[in-house]
């Protein structure tokens, strides 16, 4: 689960991360308000939606009077911001943050995050900080610096020592950003986060050092531990279609393609869009039913999935192992006449009681397809859609 | 022979009185030698009780002592499950197998440490196979998970994946085309889990019972490159190779906690170039597994 800047540094401030003075503003008045609480000479106005990339989209200004804040509140709030992780439509604007401006003699880049390869947790720094860190990664890997922290004993003073020195910090400073680098760890492990970066961590003019931006992004399995951290979820940065999905325990996800897919099991329905795509067409969507494809799944899935006007053709693709073919069957042929079904269906049904469930599809009446591979079920819905 | 388990395998199900647990304890009971191998379960609350006839014990540790187990297959809700996994490898079993989807990343990360650590300080190793996985079998002989026993078949082949209804399209598509399967195993997919694919396909190698294996990826993590680079340099037998989620958007989790593409190296793309570098038989057709890896027997 994703969260807004302005709440992530909520959180670090929580746990005594330094971060710029600032608060959330929903209207102009409300950003007005807030740069004349925070005071000062220069604010920044922030535009707050999830995805990256805010500043090159023009969703980040750095306003010098309170008429400026004004004039870029204006602005941003509403817009359609437009940025690489967005796609083409962009996501509009509805909240701001405005905090005070900073004194920025540096910036560097401090993230945390599992790793999987070693089962640990990585920190991860770089003296090239305020970039996107895939680039850098990219472009010059050595600049990245990471210790692996073991859960059962944390972070230890020297492998903060490493990080604050390795990135460049200058001497006087390097006991602050060791401060801030075990605040980051610990917040990071009470929060259940699987991201939380910084980016950039900034050296002020003053020698202290501040998180001047803040990213998480939470494991959901371990949601049910933190209702403070589920109150912050923002329904307008998702997916309409995902947020119904998920309220019937399905797996979904909107793509780009023409060929709805409903499959049971992660695994198989990915295969089953790959297999699509083989056959010279996009899937429209990932949908797992899992383990139990009732038919009311069924039913709420084929609804998710026609919503989609894109939609031209439907392909489901069961593997009956304890859910039994004929029961999905059934399932399958209720939804079809639940929603009236327009599109042509293929059905590919293998594992237990297939035979009966091929039957009952084709005693349904209903214009349903039949295949016995992924293949050959991929082939005819994409035929029938062309 | 076979890999991890077979016929004389005794089983402890930890979770056998939630309604998941008892379900499939039945079906793997039903299965084979199953009747044989189930031989208890563990329920503090519910020492001294019967369920099928399986004798119910307070903890793993009597459990084992009790009935001679060495492995145990784990039901318990994700909030408790970990310590399920801990309990199991505290009481030295051989072999944890950990069913429960959805468990936290934090407490399988200090599970796995602690289990590094007991490791280190010369403590027995448990193995441990999940979380999220439909577990393994051994046709004809063992079944311990949720997969659908019947569609397996004894024989040579072994197959491993990260996801449940992969490894059953893979199974049937050998038993229609009559090829058997040695072992069938599911590691699971969750980011942080036990036996990866690396371990498994050491397993099949050293397996004499074992011919060729089907290897089964999907997007996200580094274990299907490791493993393939291990098998480059060690692997004796031949191997089809399969990567589920070409068409996946990077950013989005398809499905599987560890299903996820954050980088370059998590792309079903990049796995399948290394696989076949590596001199896997790869298709990028998950209806030709079983067809391909009869091709190069």
């Amino acid at each position: 689960m994703k969260i807004h800047e302005y709440q992530g540094k909520e959180i670090l401030r929580k746990f005594g991360v330094t971060t710029p003075r600032g608060k959330p503003a929903f209207s102009v008045d409300e950003a007005i308000k807030v740069a004349e609480e925070l005071g000062g000479k220069v604010w920044v106005v922030k535009a707050q939606i999830h995805a990256g990339g805010r500043g090159k989209g023009g969703g980040v200004k750095v306003a010098k009077s309170l008429d400026e804040v004004r004039q870029y509140a204006g602005q941003i709030l509403g817009m359609q911001l437009v940025t690489h992780q967005t796609g083409a439509e962009g996501q509009k604007v509805n909240r701001l943050l405005i905090e005070e401006g900073a004194d920025i003699k540096k910036e560097y880049y401090l993230a945390a995050l599992t790793d999987r390869a070693t089962q640990k947790v990585a920190i991860m720094a770089s003296s090239e900080g305020g970039m996107d860190i895939e680039e850098v990664a990219h472009a010059t890997p050595e600049k990245i610096l990471k210790e692996f922290i073991d859960p059962l004993t944390g972070i230890t003073d020297k492998q903060a020592d490493n990080l604050a020195r390795g990135i460049g910090v200058p001497e006087a400073s390097v006991e602050k950003a060791k401060a801030e680098i075990k605040k980051l760890y610990t917040c990071y492990m009470d929060t259940d986060a699987s991201l939380a970066e910084i980016n950039p961590l900034i050296l002020e003019g003053n020698g202290n050092i501040k998180a001047l931006d803040a990213k998480f992004n939470f494991d959901s399995n371990a949601l049910f531990r933190h209702p403070e951290i589920v109150a912050y979820r923002d329904l307008d940065e998702e997916n309409a279609d995902e947020i119904e999905a998920s309220k019937f325990d399905l797996a979904y996800i909107s793509l780009d393609g023409n060929i709805g897919c409903l499959v049971n099991g992660a695994g198989l329905a990915m295969a089953t869009m790959d297999t699509i795509k083989l056959f010279g067409a996009e899937p429209a969507n990932f949908l797992d039913v899992g383990g139990g494809a009732t038919t009311e799944k069924v039913t709420e899935a084929f609804k998710i999935m026609l919503k989609n006007p894109k939609v031209k053709g439907i392909l489901v693709n069961i593997f009956g192992g304890i859910m039994k073919c004929d029961t999905i069957a059934t399932g399958v042929c209720t939804a079809a006449r639940e929603v009236h079904l327009s599109v042509p269906l293929v059905v590919r049904m293998k594992g237990t009681n297939e035979d009966l469930g091929k039957q009952i599809l084709k005693d349904s009446g209903l214009p349903i397809i039949s295949a016995d591979s992924m293949a050959e079920a991929a082939q005819k819905i994409v035929a029938a859609v062309k | 022979m076979s890999i991890y388990i077979n016929k004389d395998t005794k089983v402890i199900t930890q979770g056998i009185t939630g309604k998941t647990g008892q379900f499939h304890t039945e079906k793997c009971q039903e299965y084979a030698n199953g009747k044989n191998c189930f031989v208890a379960g563990v329920n503090p609350k519910k020492a001294g009780e019967k369920i099928f006839d399986i004798p119910i014990y307070a903890s793993v540790k009597e459990a084992a002592a009790q009935t001679g187990a060495t492995v145990s297959v784990i039901y318990v809700p994700p909030a408790g499950a970990a310590a399920a996994i801990w309990e199991a490898v505290e009481a030295d079993l051989d072999l944890a197998i950990c069913i429960t989807e959805g468990i936290p990343v934090r407490d399988m990360l200090e599970v796995r440490n602690k289990m590094k650590a007991k490791e280190a300080a010369g403590g027995k190793k448990t193995l441990l196979l999940g979380p999220n996985c439909p577990g393994l079998i051994t046709p004809d002989e063992i079944k311990i998970g949720i997969m659908p026993g019947h569609i397996h078949r004894k024989g040579r082949i072994g197959v491993v994946s990260r996801s449940g209804t992969l490894t059953y399209e893979a199974v049937a598509q050998l038993t229609e085309i009559g090829l058997g399967q040695s072992s069938a195993v599911g590691i699971g997919g969750d980011p942080i889990n036990g036996l990866k694919h690396i371990d498994v396909m050491q397993a099949f190698n050293d397996d004499p019972d074992t011919d060729a294996v089907i290897m089964i990826g999907e997007i996200g993590g580094p274990d299907e490159a490791e493993a393939a680079q291990w098998c480059k340099a060690n692997m004796k037998k031949p191997v089809v190779g399969f990567i589920a989620g070409v068409t996946a958007p990077p950013g989005k989790r398809m499905g599987h906690a560890g299903a996820l593409i954050s980088g370059g190296a998590d792309t079903a793309d990049a796995k399948l170039a290394i696989m076949e570098a590596c001199g896997f038989k790869v298709t990028r057709n998950p209806s030709e597994m079983g067809k391909l890896l009869k091709s190069i027997l």
